[in-house]
This record gives structure tokens, C-alpha cells and sequence, in this order.
């Protein structure tokens, strides 16, 4: 049973087997764990990047391609339900529209954009994607009869999804069973069967074919395996993912606007998720998603302590000061990527 | 596009990328409804194009001879711009003197310090990012993406979050009027800059002998160094002059904007990309049609349908990249 889940892919490890338990049982107990709105966000939030996450995580660590166009996928997908249920009115058969015509989008376009650039260098990936992406997120704020331009859209749901409709007359364990619940348990269970599903990804001949390609394109060519052609297929699935993270993030905060799905921050954001968790290895994903989506929330009230206690030294509070965390990870990433190329999970793998 | 058999090694200048700035500007003409708008979009793009060819420069040299793409690159601009800031707004009495000498004067200082200060970072920046990792493109490009997340961190740490405004000094303010043609001072500075910016990196790539390495090693560094040169060293001194370009490129552009914001490198490393990529990646003479097609684009789009400027400079990179796959001057064992 666990092996077919897992499709053979152990953890490997007692310290990260105890870790994903732990996350796992954290994420599944959530809102009976931790009950109050910030925390279930943080959960959700958790949730939804670890998709993000493991989706981009096989396009850099399994495939070796660099893309900047993830977060341009990560919002058509929210884009879609948003769209769509502005337009059409909080009905299930919206959201189900939305989000099918949203996939259809991020598979077209990102077979064009593997079918136009993926012959070609890393670098020159790197750089088409990233020229797209921003034009995609200006085209975004840009059109703000349809997008809502740099206010992005709020939309109302359908109602079973809403705070207020509660499902048990007597809470459960002391916690109201309402429509929050009943969202969080849709992206909670759809984000971690499409993360097996990329687990399984890996883990199938096409997986270890993506992976003869990042170590050797040449060589794979040459044992008669179209490596543009993978490449290509690895970017859609990739792509696709990416729009179902983003489905499920425009249904947790009923909200879609430029910040939130499309800005370069979250692109970075997610680098440093992929890089710091362990590339090409699934579980560093969620590794790497729980504790940044943490460190983000919570590690600012601890900087604040710190700069604090180092007010008086020049500089210093300038560099613990709370707004600066991303500096921290900026470097712990550096250092990553001489140090502990596979991560955290590669660290804890490497133990044993 | 192998070479004929009786061609003698010596350079050869592909003619037809030139055309293309001239069309571009004539398929304008009749879009556009009078003369004299004309000619100031079309002088608006062309300094335009100049400030983005100073900045674009550094980098496609640094890709042409060592192979590294510095996804940094933007911060330096970054620096540039608000080391500028640091000097021109104490020295707001020679900016607001209404005396040309004063303001060139004043620009001049902030433009040396922010190539210092923005070459010397350069220089850290080799020895301590990317010398690790040459050759790998993956964790280049990582790599300094986490320069880059870093070294904007640093930059708000040391400026602060707000934005800061820098207005441009007085005699350059204000536009030349020919009849009805209106053309921007600081824009005729812009194009004067740029010009002497590619005249002198065209006479150091083609008579010094500096630049004869630097081209033989954008050719083949492995022959070069058999021979007995140190191409690290050169590759080195590239570097920094490439990061000093975007420290005054940086100030180009904030005085051009009178505004800076951390998160302005950024936004023009867009248009270096594109600019890199038309150009075809490590060719400078490519980087300077680019850079004006770009800036040429840019201007006509935004007067004609300003809603799409950026998405009109994306669709003239897929149509070149479909007329030539590698950009317009492709370098040669890329």
C-alpha cells in the first residue's frame, strides 16, 4: 500500500521520514491543531506551494531546465476560477469551466513556448521565460476590464465553500465545522494527491528519462530518446500542475490579483523553496514549502526580537530588522547551492 | 551560415541586421500621423536604445567570452542608480546652478562613483558567486539569482524601502524645439553617451591588443590560453568593466526617470534580455541593433497603443528569433 503510494520512493531516511510525518499529521489535523484564521491560512498556504513546488521541481531538479514562466501557469490557473466566477456566478459548473479552460491554456502555451525555445540552451530558456512571464503579468494588470487589473479580482464562491455555512449543529473537538473547513479539506486532499501523482511522475521510465537528459542530454539523444520532445512534455506537465496549485490558491482566498499569483517575488519565492528543500527530490518540496511558508510568517517576529536587542550598532538593526528575512534566506540559498546541492533532503539522506 | 571555402579569416560584416533599423523606422512613418512626431519618437527610441545598449553591453560580453550569464546583472544597475542618488542630492547646488558646466560636472562625479563602487562590487561578485560554479549553467543561473535576491536585501538595508526622487539637473531639462519637433535635452545627452560608450568599446574590442584577446577568447579561450595568455585575468578585467557599465547605465536611467526604486533593475533586465537575445547572446555589435530596435519599438508602440509596448518587443524577438534562430550576429561556437 505505501509502496504504491509512494511508488517506491522512500524516504530513505529515519530524521525525514520523521519530518514528513510530522508535516503530514500537522497538515491533515490543521484546523483541529492549530484552530484561529492565520494559522489555517498558513496551512493552506503550505499546502497549495508544496504543489507549486514539487510541480517546479521537476522541471529544475528532475529535468534540468530553468524557467521564470512558473508563477505565468501558477496564475492562469487562478486566474481561470477567478474569471470564471466573476463572470458566470459562484456555480460549481463555473469553477469546473474555469479551471478546465485554464488547463487547456497552460498546456497550449506551454507547449509553444518548449516548442519554440527548449532545442536550445538552459541560459536561453532561462531568459525567453522570464521575458514572457513579465509580459504576461503586465498584460495581467494591464487589462483591467477582465482581470481587474492591479486589484486583482474578489468573487464569491459557491455556498457550501463559505464561512458562514456551518455543517454541524455541535462543533467537533471544539471547532466549527464551517465552509473554511470543508475548502481547506478540498486543497489539503487534491494538493497531496497530485503531489504523489508527481511522485509517481518521477519515479516512471519518463522520470528516469528526464533524468538521463539533465545529466547528459547528448548521451540520452544518442540511446534514441528525443530529448526536446521530453523536455517539451516534462514543461506541460510541469505547466499544468503549476495551474492546478493555482486553482486551488484562487479557491482558498477567494481572491486573484497580481501579487499574489503572478509577481517575480513568487518566482523567487519558489527557487528558494526548491533549492533550500532539495532539488530533484520530491520531498524536498515539502520540506522546503513548510518551512519557508513558516520562516515567512513566523520568522519576522523573531527578527524583530533580534533587531531589538541590536538597536545601538550601526548597520545591524538594519539587518535583522524584520523586512530584511529574505535577506537571510538569500543567503542560506547561496550557501545551498556550493554547500548541500540536494538540500536539506539530501543532507538528511546523506546521514544514514 | 559556415563559412565559404575562399573567405579569408578576417571579419565579415553582415549587412542585412543593419536594414533593419531603417525599416522599422520607415513601416512607422506612414502609421504615425504627422512628420514631426515622428522624428521625436523616432530620436526618443534611439536614446533610449543607447541607455539600454550601455547597460546590455557588459553582459553580452561577459556571456560572449566566459560563458556566464549574470542574472544579477539588474542589481548592479540598481546600485548604480542609487549611488547616484547619494551624490547628486548632496551636491544640489551644482545641479540646481543654472550653469551647463556645473550639471556635467556633478553628473560626471556620480557617474565615476557609481562605476567604481558598481566595478569594484563586480569584482567581489566574481571572485565570491560565480567562480565556484564556471562552466555549469544550472547553478549559474542560481547562483546569481541568489546574488541578485541578496544584493537587493543589501540595497534596501542601506537606502531604505522608499523611493527616492532624483530630478534632473537644470540645463537639462526641458526640450530643443525645431519648428515642431520637440526633442528632449537630456535625450541628445543619452545618445551622445551611448555613441561614445560604443565608439570606445569598438576601439578597444579592434585596435588594442586587450581587445584582440578579448575577441580571440570570445572565439576559442582554450586556444588563447595554450598560447600562453591568461584569459582568466582578461575575462576578470570584462567583468568589471561590464558592471560598471551598468552602475552608469543605472544612473542613465534614474536621471532619465528622475525616480529610483529598488526594484528598477529588474524591470530593464526585461529589455537587456530581450535586447541579448535579438542580438544573438555574446555579440555586441548584435546587442547595439538590438538595443535601438528595442528602444525604436518601444517609442512608435507606446505613442500608437501603449497597452502593449512590453508585448510588441516580445513579438519582434519571435519574429527575429524566427528569421534567425540564434540572434541576429549568432557567435560562433555557441
Amino acid at each position: 500500500m505505501t509502496r504504491r503510494l509512494l511508488s517506491g520512493d522512500y524516504p530513505r531516511s529515519r530524521m525525514l521520514a520523521t519530518l514528513l510525518l510530522l508535516i503530514l499529521a500537522g497538515l491533515a489535523f490543521a484546523p483541529f491543531a492549530f484552530p484561529g484564521t492565520r494559522s489555517l491560512d498558513v496551512a493552506a498556504k503550505v499546502c497549495v506551494f508544496i504543489l507549486l513546488v514539487a510541480s517546479y521541481d521537476l522541471l529544475l531538479g528532475y529535468t534540468g531546465i530553468v524557467s521564470f514562466a512558473h508563477t505565468m501557469f501558477f496564475g492562469i490557473g487562478a486566474y481561470g476560477i477567478a474569471i470564471a466566477a466573476t463572470r458566470l456566478g459562484p456555480t460549481w459548473g463555473s469553477l469546473v469551466l474555469g479551471s478546465l479552460v485554464a488547463l487547456a491554456c497552460s498546456a497550449l502555451l506551454s507547449l509553444l513556448i518548449g516548442m519554440l525555445s527548449l532545442r536550445v540552451k538552459t541560459i536561453f530558456f532561462a531568459m525567453i521565460t522570464l521575458a514572457v512571464a513579465s509580459f504576461f503579468a503586465i498584460l495581467a494588470s494591464q487589462l483591467s476590464g477582465f482581470t481587474g487589473g492591479e486589484d486583482g479580482l474578489t468573487y464569491k464562491l459557491p455556498q457550501l465553500l463559505l464561512p458562514g455555512t456551518k455543517l454541524l449543529e455541535a462543533p467537533l473537538f471544539g471547532v466549527e465545522i464551517n465552509g473554511r473547513i470543508v475548502s481547506y479539506y478540498i486543497v489539503f486532499f487534491t494538493a497531496a494527491a497530485l503531489f504523489l501523482a508527481l511522485l509517481r511522475v518521477v519515479n516512471s521510465p519518463f522520470g528516469r528519462v528526464l533524468q538521463a537528459i539533465r545529466e547528459n542530454d547528448f548521451r540520452a539523444e544518442a540511446i534514441g530518446y528525443r530529448s526536446v520532445i521530453y523536455r517539451s512534455v516534462a514543461n506541460c506537465v510541469a505547466a499544468l500542475a503549476a495551474s492546478a496549485a493555482g486553482i486551488l490558491y484562487a479557491l482558498w482566498l477567494r481572491y486573484a490579483g497580481p501579487d499574489t499569483t503572478l509577481s517575480f517575488d513568487i518566482m523567487i519565492d519558489i527557487l528558494l523553496m526548491v533549492v533550500i528543500g532539495g532539488m530533484g527530490t520530491m520531498y524536498g518540496a515539502v520540506v522546503g514549502a513548510t518551512l519557508f511558508v513558516i520562516a515567512q510568517t513566523y520568522l519576522q517576529d523573531l527578527m524583530k526580537l533580534a533587531s531589538d536587542a541590536a538597536a545601538g550598532i550601526p548597520l545591524l538593526p538594519d539587518l535583522v530588522h524584520p523586512d530584511r528575512w529574505l535577506l537571510w534566506l538569500g543567503i542560506l540559498f547561496i550557501l545551498s547551492v556550493y554547500r548541500f546541492p540536494a538540500g536539506i533532503v539530501g543532507k538528511l539522506r546523506g546521514r544514514q | 551560415m559556415s563559412p565559404e571555402k575562399d573567405e579569408l579569416p578576417g571579419a565579415v560584416l553582415d549587412k542585412s541586421p543593419l536594414a533593419l533599423i531603417p525599416v522599422i523606422a520607415l513601416v512607422a512613418l506612414p502609421l504615425i500621423p504627422s512628420l514631426p512626431t515622428w522624428v521625436t519618437l523616432t530620436v526618443a527610441g534611439l536614446a533610449m536604445g543607447m541607455m539600454i545598449f550601455i547597460m546590455a553591453s557588459g553582459l553580452t560580453l561577459v556571456f560572449g567570452l566566459m560563458d556566464v550569464m549574470n542574472f544579477a546583472h539588474g542589481a548592479f544597475i540598481t546600485i548604480g542608480a542609487f549611488v547616484a542618488t547619494s551624490v547628486l542630492l548632496p551636491l544640489a547646488g551644482w545641479t540646481r546652478a543654472d550653469s551647463l558646466w556645473m550639471n556635467l560636472a556633478a553628473m560626471l562625479l556620480a557617474v565615476l562613483a557609481a562605476m567604481a563602487v558598481t566595478g569594484a562590487i563586480g569584482l567581489a561578485f566574481e571572485r565570491v558567486i560565480i567562480k565556484p560554479v564556471y562552466g555549469q549553467h544550472l547553478k549559474q543561473i542560481l547562483i546569481t539569482m541568489g546574488g541578485l535576491i541578496v544584493a537587493e536585501q543589501l540595497i534596501l538595508a542601506i537606502w531604505g524601502p522608499d523611493m527616492i526622487a532624483l530630478p534632473k539637473p537644470v540645463t537639462l531639462r526641458g526640450s530643443f524645439i525645431f519648428g515642431d519637433i520637440v526633442i528632449e535635452k537630456y535625450r541628445v545627452l543619452a545618445v551622445l553617451v551611448g555613441l561614445a560608450v560604443f565608439a570606445a568599446m569598438f576601439l578597444v574590442l579592434n585596435r588594442t591588443r586587450v581587445g584582440l584577446l578579448i575577441r580571440a577568447g570570445v572565439e576559442d579561450s582554450e586556444m588563447v590560453e595554450s598560447l600562453g595568455y591568461r584569459i582568466r585575468r582578461v575575462f576578470i578585467g570584462v567583468f568589471a568593466a561590464g558592471s560598471a557599465l551598468a552602475g552608469l547605465g543605472g544612473v542613465m536611467w534614474a536621471l532619465y526617470q528622475e525616480t529610483v526604486t529598488s526594484a528598477m533593475g529588474m524591470h530593464v533586465m526585461i529589455l537587456i534580455f530581450i535586447v541579448i537575445i535579438i542580438g544573438g547572446l555574446g555579440s555586441v555589435g548584435g546587442c547595439f541593433i538590438g538595443s535601438l530596435l528595442v528602444g525604436l519599438m518601444a517609442n512608435y508602440v507606446g505613442f500608437l497603443a501603449p497597452k502593449i509596448a512590453l508585448g510588441s518587443n516580445i513579438l519582434l524577438m519571435v519574429l527575429i528569433l524566427l528569421w534567425r534562430p540564434q540572434g541576429l550576429y549568432p557567435v560562433a561556437k555557441r
